[in-house]
Order: C-alpha cells, then structure tokens, then sequence
C-alpha cells in the first residue's frame, strides 16, 4: 500500500494540472493530456466474470431520453470508469446499477441489465435487496448527522447484520483508510471531520454492509487532491474485494485508477431541442487514452473539446 | 508613461486632484438618496415600535393592574363566586389535562401526516396538491367554527362524547393539527436529499429511512412546531366556550371523561363580572396566562437554535 501511495503521489506531482479536483484537461495544449507512467492493464476479457451486463440500455425522465442505448459488459474485481462531458448521462447511467433512478417516479428504464446473469429490473427484484448488494458513493460526501461510529454502524444494523458491531464498525474503518484518523473519536459528529474524511467515511458505511459492487458517482469533484489521492489508493485496494464503477468529470482520474472506460457522449436531435448521452467507445483504459478508436474519443480525452 | 516624472510639482497636483476626485466620487451620495432611505428605515422602525407598544401595553396594564392578586394564592385557589376566594386552580388542572389529550392527539396523526405528504406521495400528486391546499385553508378557518364543529360532532352527534375534557383536546387538536402538519412537512422538507439518498444506497427500506434518518434529522423542527401549536391551543377560548366549558366549575377536572375549565375560559368568565375585584382578579389571570406562553415560545426557540442541524 505504501509504496503504492508514494508512486502515486509522484504520479501526481509530476503531471501538471492533475490536480483539479473536479478539473477537466483544460490546460491541454492540444497534444494528448494524459499520460501516467503506467495504466492498469485490462485483463483479458476472456478470463474475467461478468458483473454487469447491459444490452441497449436506455433511461428517459417523464418520456424525455437522457441516455440511449447503452451496451457494455463491466467485469468483476475491475475498477470501470464512464467518462463524458455534462450532460451525457453518466449519472443516470450509474444511477440504474442500483435502481436509485427508482426513487424519480418519472424514470424509465428500458434494455436490459444483467447482474450475475440475473435481470435486475425483473418483475420479482426488490430494489431495496438489489442496493443491498450494489453499494454507492455520490458526489458530495453525504454522512448522517450522526457520530462517526452510528455512520457505519447503520448499514449493518438495519440489514441485521450478525457479529461484533464494533468489529465490524473497526473493519469498515479501516477498509476505508480511515480508522487510525478516527480511532479516538468514534463518538464525535461526523459533521466535524473534513471533507475528504466524510467521502472516506460514506466508502466506509458503504463497505461496511459488504456489498458486492461499489457505485462511486464522481466520489472527489467536492475534494481537494490531497484527498482525491487518497481515494483513489483507497479505490485500488477496494477493487481486490469489490468492482467498482466510477462516473468522473476528470479524465485523469479515469486513467489513473480505472481498467476500462466508457466514453459517453452527447447528442442532438434534428431540432436540437432534445439531447441525450450515447456511448461512444469502451475499452481497456490504456487504449482509450493513448490509441482511441473513435476520432471523439480522442479529440476528448486530449481536451479538444468538452 | 515612462516619460511622466512623479516628481515634478505639476505631476504631484495632478495626483493629488485624481485623488480628490477619487474621494469625491466615492462619498458622494444623492441627498435625494441619503432622505429616501432615512425616511424608509424610521418607517420601518416606527411598525416595530406599534407592535411592540401594544405588546408592552397589554402586559404593563395588567400587571398594575393585577398585582394586587399575583401571588400564590392565585394559583392555589379554586373556582368561587366570592373574588376574595376564587383561583385559578381549577383552570391550571383542567388546561394540564385538555393539553396533555391535546399533545397525544396532535403528535401522532401531525407527524404522520406530515410523514406521509413528503415521503410516501409523490411531488407531483395530485392528492398530495388537494390535501396541502385544504390544510392551508383549514389552518385559516377561524377558531370558533372548530368549536361549533365539535359541539355538533364530538359533544353531541356522533361521539357523543359530552363537554368533558376529551372533547376540548380533541376539538383543540383538530384545531392545531394544521399547524402541525404544515410545520413538521417544513422540517421534514429541509432534511437534504442526500441523506435519503445514502440511506436507501445502504439497502434501508423507506420505512427505515423515515424512522431512522429523516425523522431524527426533523425532530428539532417538529418540535418546535408542536409547542408552538400547544401554546396556542392554551390560548383559545372560543372553540371552548360552545363546548360548555364557560360554566362554572367548582371541582377539580380529574380525567378525560371529567368536566372541565381552562384558563382562558375562567379568565373570559371574570372579565364579565360586574364586580371591580373580579377585573384585578382577570388582570392577574392574563398575566399568567401570557408568563406561561412566552415561557412555551421561548422554549420553542431555544429548542430550535440549539439543535437546528445546518447542513
């Protein structure tokens, strides 16, 4: 871990304008902006399982689409990141991974999603069951107004979770990196911490209920990069347990901690009055970043547009 | 610019006009603006002072007026048609037990309303729409109606339940629960998003949701709003006087099922006496009755300030 966290850091240090938390490659000088020392390299599609997969998957609210056909397979114990500009429906997208859209009475979602093979918008799912398993991070960090302890104690609690609750509070904690920061004062507010711990500690709450999948929707934009680092260690030692899918503005990011990305992208209709996101490519991160396959893609990911 | 020598006693002129002219422009107000808003802000102080002034008019006069009788006795003392002997303790009981029906009522089906409007309709229903307009406008019908209302229905009627104390809580409950319900879906409302959001990514149900994010997170807000409530139920009269309770009542009210008094309706009873002690006795009774309110509001915003969440 640590000496992952050093080579990141240097990682970071050396490119400039990675820094931007919330940052889109604007200091591109037209040349590719992205280029870590190394990608993850993708496995082999052949030799990983399936989490997701998704056959023209499509979300609209009140009858309007906001993504269009959308088919991708995401795999198990990968980091997957879906990349876009505004407006592209990457969250909706993430937002149908765990049937949060079912809380907008005026979303739709049509296509298919498979989950281990299993229809999750099938007649008998029971979306609260579904979240139980599909965890997620949103994009500003959203503890309870609670202590640090009853944050994490909560999952397991209300899913009835058998064991020590302490144990299992400490194991979260330090699941999420953060339990020697907050050792001491388990009882205090979580209001009080910054905001860089509270995204650590909702990672936390979320592990905490040993979900299966981590959804993370934009989980630094709210972060400074001190933070966003840590998060970002955090998210390659929490791939070995879970797979995670990340909705990120900044492609760095992307590069930096995913396997494969998705490049979303938006479009128009005749009128230009309708727009909706529609995949553009997905691939192994590498290829995406350093040889795309489709001209939008690389005109994105080197900040020529977007 | 280069050329231009700070220096120069013609350089260091010009510098000093620009400052000058500097200073003019940035003190320089309209006097037609300095006049305006003098004469706005003394009109806006002088509303304050009216309300206030009526405020401290009706304390001040019965409290001069009254303090002859402010003392325990007051207090201690139950209901008699001899001044020398009459209290307000008959009326301190009988007020306890209408609020404490009044509070078990009013908690319960507020709450729950409120629960239900903001978390188990949509935004967009129209039920929801219908049922807010009507509570809004319930909370407007003026208070006598109500007391009409339960002498037909509650009194009489369908209950039947006789002018005993159950019948004022509930005819005050229904009274406030507007109040209620509108103040509890204000403190419900401003619980963010988020929270519901991280709850149900957790798997909780809705209903665990509610009982153990949003609630919590609302109870300063829909407390607030419940003693602001009782603490106008306390102060109604007409609702009570159909209901039978002006009469006079000599004995202690003892239960639900008892006859009763209040303190308001007391109060209302000796103001129409004919005698000049029964006036001081009245005074004394007002300013009781305005202690116990301002000590209940206060409570409210203490409760408010010092557990309002900010997010």
């Amino acid at each position: 871990m640590s000496e992952l966290t050093e080579e990141r850091f240097r990682e970071r240090a050396e490119a400039p304008g990675n820094d931007a938390g919330d940052g889109t490659s604007a200091a591109a000088g037209g040349s590719i902006s992205v280029q870590p020392d190394e990608f993850h390299h993708a496995r082999d599609i052949g030799e990983l399982e399936k989490v997701f997969e998704l056959e023209s998957l499509s979300v609209s609210y009140a009858g309007v689409p906001a993504v269009k056909e959308v088919s991708m397979d995401i795999y198990k114990n990968e980091v997957t990141a879906l990349i876009g500009p505004s407006g592209c429906g990457k969250s909706t997208l993430i937002r149908c991974l765990n049937r949060m859209n079912d809380l907008v009475p005026t979303a739709e979602v049509t296509g298919r999603l498979l989950y281990h093979g299993e229809d999750l918008y099938g007649p008998k799912v029971d979306p609260v069951q579904v979240r139980k398993l599909i965890g997620m991070v949103f994009q500003k960090p959203n503890p309870f107004p609670k202590s640090i302890y009853e944050n994490v104690a909560f999952g397991p609690r209300i899913l009835g979770m058998k064991g020590d609750m302490d144990e299992i509070v400490e194991k979260a904690l330090r699941g999420a990196a953060l339990w020697d920061e907050v050792k001491d004062r388990l009882d205090s507010n979580a209001f009080g911490m910054s905001g860089g711990q509270q995204q650590r500690l909702c990672i936390a709450r979320c592990i905490a209920v040993e979900p299966d999948v981590i959804l993370m929707d934009e989980p630094c934009s709210a972060l400074d990069p001190i933070s966003t680092g840590k998060i970002e260690d955090l998210m390659m030692e929490l791939k070995r347990e879970f797979s995670i899918v990340i909705v990120t503005h900044n492609m760095q990011q992307a590069a930096r901690v995913s396997d494969r990305t998705a490049f979303l992208m938006v479009e128009l209709d005749a009128t230009e009055q309708n727009r909706w996101g529609r995949i553009v490519e997905y691939d192994a991160t590498e290829k995406i970043f350093t040889n795309p396959g489709d001209p939008r893609t690389e005109d994105y990911v080197s900040g020529k547009v977007g | 610019m280069s050329d231009f020598d700070p220096k120069t006693a013609r350089a260091q002129v010009a510098i000093a006009g620009a400052r000058g002219v500097t200073a003019g422009v940035l003190s320089d107000q309209p006097r037609k603006d300095v006049v305006r808003n003098g004469l706005f802000g003394s009109l806006l102080f002088l509303g304050i002072m009216i309300a206030l002034a009526g405020l401290a008019l009706l304390v001040g006069d019965n409290l001069i007026k009254g303090w002859p009788r402010l003392n325990m006795d007051l207090l201690t003392n139950g209901t008699s048609s001899l001044p020398a002997n009459a209290g307000l303790h008959s009326a301190i009981i009988g007020t306890l037990w209408i609020m404490a029906f009044v509070i078990l009522f009013i908690v319960p089906l507020g709450v729950g309303s409120a629960v239900f409007l903001e978390e188990f309709t949509g935004k967009e229903s129209r039920f929801a729409r219908a049922v807010e307009v009507n509570v809004q406008n319930l909370a407007a019908v003026p208070s006598i109606i109500y007391g009409l209302l339960g002498l037909a229905f509650i009194a009489r009627g369908p209950l039947s339940l006789g002018f005993t104390v159950i019948t004022a809580s509930i005819t005050l409950a229904l009274l406030v629960l507007p109040v209620v319900i509108l103040v509890s879906r204000e403190a419900i409302r401003a619980v963010p998003p988020s929270i519901r959001e991280g709850s149900m990514a957790l798997g909780a149900t809705r209903l665990q949701t509610v009982r153990r994010q949003i609630l919590p997170a609302a109870i300063p807000g829909i407390a607030t709003g419940i003693i602001l409530a009782i603490s106008r139920a306390i102060g109604e009269t007409a609702p009570l006087i159909p209901l039978g309770a002006a009469t006079f009542v000599t004995y202690d009210p003892s239960g639900p099922m008892s006859g009763f008094t209040a303190m308001p309706l007391v109060i209302f009873n000796w103001v129409k006496q004919p005698q000049e002690e029964f006036q001081v006795l009245a005074a004394a009774g007002i300013v009781v009755l305005l202690a116990v309110l301002i000590a209940m509001n206060s409570f409210a915003i203490w409760l408010r300030n010092r557990y309002e969440q900010r997010w």
